[in-house]
């Protein structure tokens, strides 16, 4: 790494998925392999080819002011959620509002609040579309409400790019910090759409299991018997601090948020790259980035949806992007568990990561019975302990691809 | 269908309550929105709205912006239903 640029630190953590309302109880879920992954019992769901999603283990608007929760869309309800967590995490460390940001993403937005103002307006007309109607829908909404509630100043943003929002919206905010802009970001990923429209729209390409008679076993990413990703829902949050400002104030550092490496597959809107060149891309320059060497890396939490096409373009992506290094690397599928939270997914991994490095120990890859042939790379089934591979710091790496061909891998090192 | 001044009044805390999580007791006449409960423009619309379906009185955003006490929507309301 240049001697001369800004090192960026995560001083907090912050999530609410499938498995738990908050870090503790997420990590526990995911050590421990339960699935998150339910039937679909409502009424919507009994036409739709996928009946099982991931939902949150908490209601959010039940862990909200009441006024509040009502001027949210449930999106932006779990930015919050998590968003506190984290911040009390740092604790609620004193900085200069001009030099404090967010960065905060969402693949989707506020969809059902969306659908739920159109029926409004088409069942009694625009004058009762309650005001906070496009604040609930604008995919920058919870940026823009932890924002407010942090007093940030130095910028409010929101990176979207389907299912690597929450991790571009990382890699963006340790940009904010070494470009000068910010000593503290506030980042991760949010994302609500478990509704009928999603499904069915997610169902028309073909891209969910159908598994629907074992919700706890549809998710099995590199399993041969993988048909399709489970919807799932949640945010994550990291506080991104330049390490000067941490140490100052004696804040406790979970890793070295080390590097970012972007690329784009520029090949199809919704399919990855046959060769995974675009993956390779990015993962040969979170290395670069981060100034990692490939028998750095301990771990890798993989984007590994659960569909046919991806995981295993994946797998190869990475056993060319580490080479022989990659012998020592312990991969986990953590959406085996969660489902994919879509724009939360890379924001909650990457708190999966982070935790991994900082416990070292790889979380398992659940219903991974029969694994797809050749896949060149070593997939966690257990809890698996990691060690440092030299005298150099353990590396972890967190890959998030989305639709659009947008490819973001982040690094962290041990603290 | 006319309402008594305390049913609007006591209509009109549950709506306000319920929009901008003031307490009913705290709605008394005298009150003005902005400056005594803190509710700003768009909770204003949003407590119109709500007014409208439980009172089933509109209230136009240029009637609006003149309501600026609970007292003065009290007597908007009673005044509308009673001509409706």
């Amino acid at each position: 790494m240049g001697t001369d640029r800004t090192e960026v630190v995560v001083t907090g953590l912050g999530a609410i998925t499938p498995l738990g309302a908050d870090v503790t109880s997420t990590w526990d879920g995911l050590l421990a392999g339960r699935s998150g992954v339910r039937k679909l019992t409502d009424d919507w769901a009994s036409e739709l080819p996928a009946r099982i999603a991931a939902w949150a283990a908490v209601d959010p608007a039940t862990l909200l002011d009441r006024v509040q929760a009502r001027r949210l869309d449930r999106c932006e309800q779990f930015a919050i959620i998590a968003a506190r967590e984290a911040w009390a995490h740092a604790g609620a460390p004193e900085v200069d509002p001009e030099r404090l940001g967010v960065v905060v993403s969402s693949g989707i937005g506020g969809v059902a609040s969306t659908l739920a103002a159109y029926d409004t307006l088409r069942e009694k007309g625009w004058q009762r579309l309650s005001p906070f109607t496009v604040p609930m829908l604008m995919p920058n909404g919870s940026a823009g409400w932890i924002s407010i509630e942090l007093g940030a100043q130095a910028g409010v943003h929101t990176t979207v790019s389907a299912c690597s929002s929450g991790a571009e919206a990382i890699g963006y905010g340790m940009d904010m910090i070494r470009s000068g802009r910010a000593d503290i970001v506030l980042a991760g990923g949010t994302e609500a759409a478990i509704i009928e429209l999603n499904i069915a729209a997610f169902a028309a390409m073909r891209a969910l299991s159908t598994r629907n008679d074992e919700p706890e076993r549809a998710s099995r990413p590199f399993d041969k018997g993988r048909d399709g990703f489970v919807l799932g829902e949640g945010a994550g949050m990291v506080v991104l601090e330049s390490a000067e400002h941490a140490a100052r104030r004696g804040a406790t550092v979970h890793a070295v948020a080390a590097g970012v490496g972007y690329s784009a597959d520029a090949h199809h809107i919704a399919q990855p790259e046959p060769d995974g060149s675009g993956a390779i891309l990015a993962i040969r320059r979170v290395l670069a980035d981060a100034g990692v060497a490939a028998d750095q890396v301990v771990h890798v939490n993989a984007h590994a949806t659960s569909t046919p096409a991806g995981d295993e373009v994946e797998a190869r992506a990475i056993a060319t992007a580490l080479g022989p290094a990659v012998s020592g690397v312990v991969l986990s599928a953590t959406k085996s568990m969660t489902g994919h939270l879509l724009g939360g997914a890379g924001a909650v991994e990457s708190v999966a990561a982070i935790l991994a490095l900082r416990e070292r120990v790889a979380p398992p890859t659940i219903n991974l019975d029969d694994p797809a042939d050749d896949i060149g790379v070593d997939i966690a089934t257990e809890p698996r302990e990691l060690r440092p591979r030299g005298k150099a710091p353990m590396a972890v790496l967190n890959n998030s691809f989305g639709f659009g061909g947008s490819n973001v891998a982040l690094a962290f090192t041990a603290a | 269908m006319s309402m008594t001044e305390q049913e609007i009044l006591a209509g009109l805390g549950e709506i306000i309550d319920e929009v901008a999580g003031v307490p009913a007791d705290q709605v008394t006449p005298e009150k003005t929105f902005v400056d005594d409960l803190d509710i700003d423009s768009l909770s204003m619309v949003e407590i119109a709205v709500a007014a409208q379906d439980k009172f089933g009185v509109e209230i136009p955003d240029d009637q609006l912006k003149d309501l600026k006490t609970v007292q003065d929507v009290v007597d908007y309301v009673r005044r509308a239903s009673v001509s409706a």
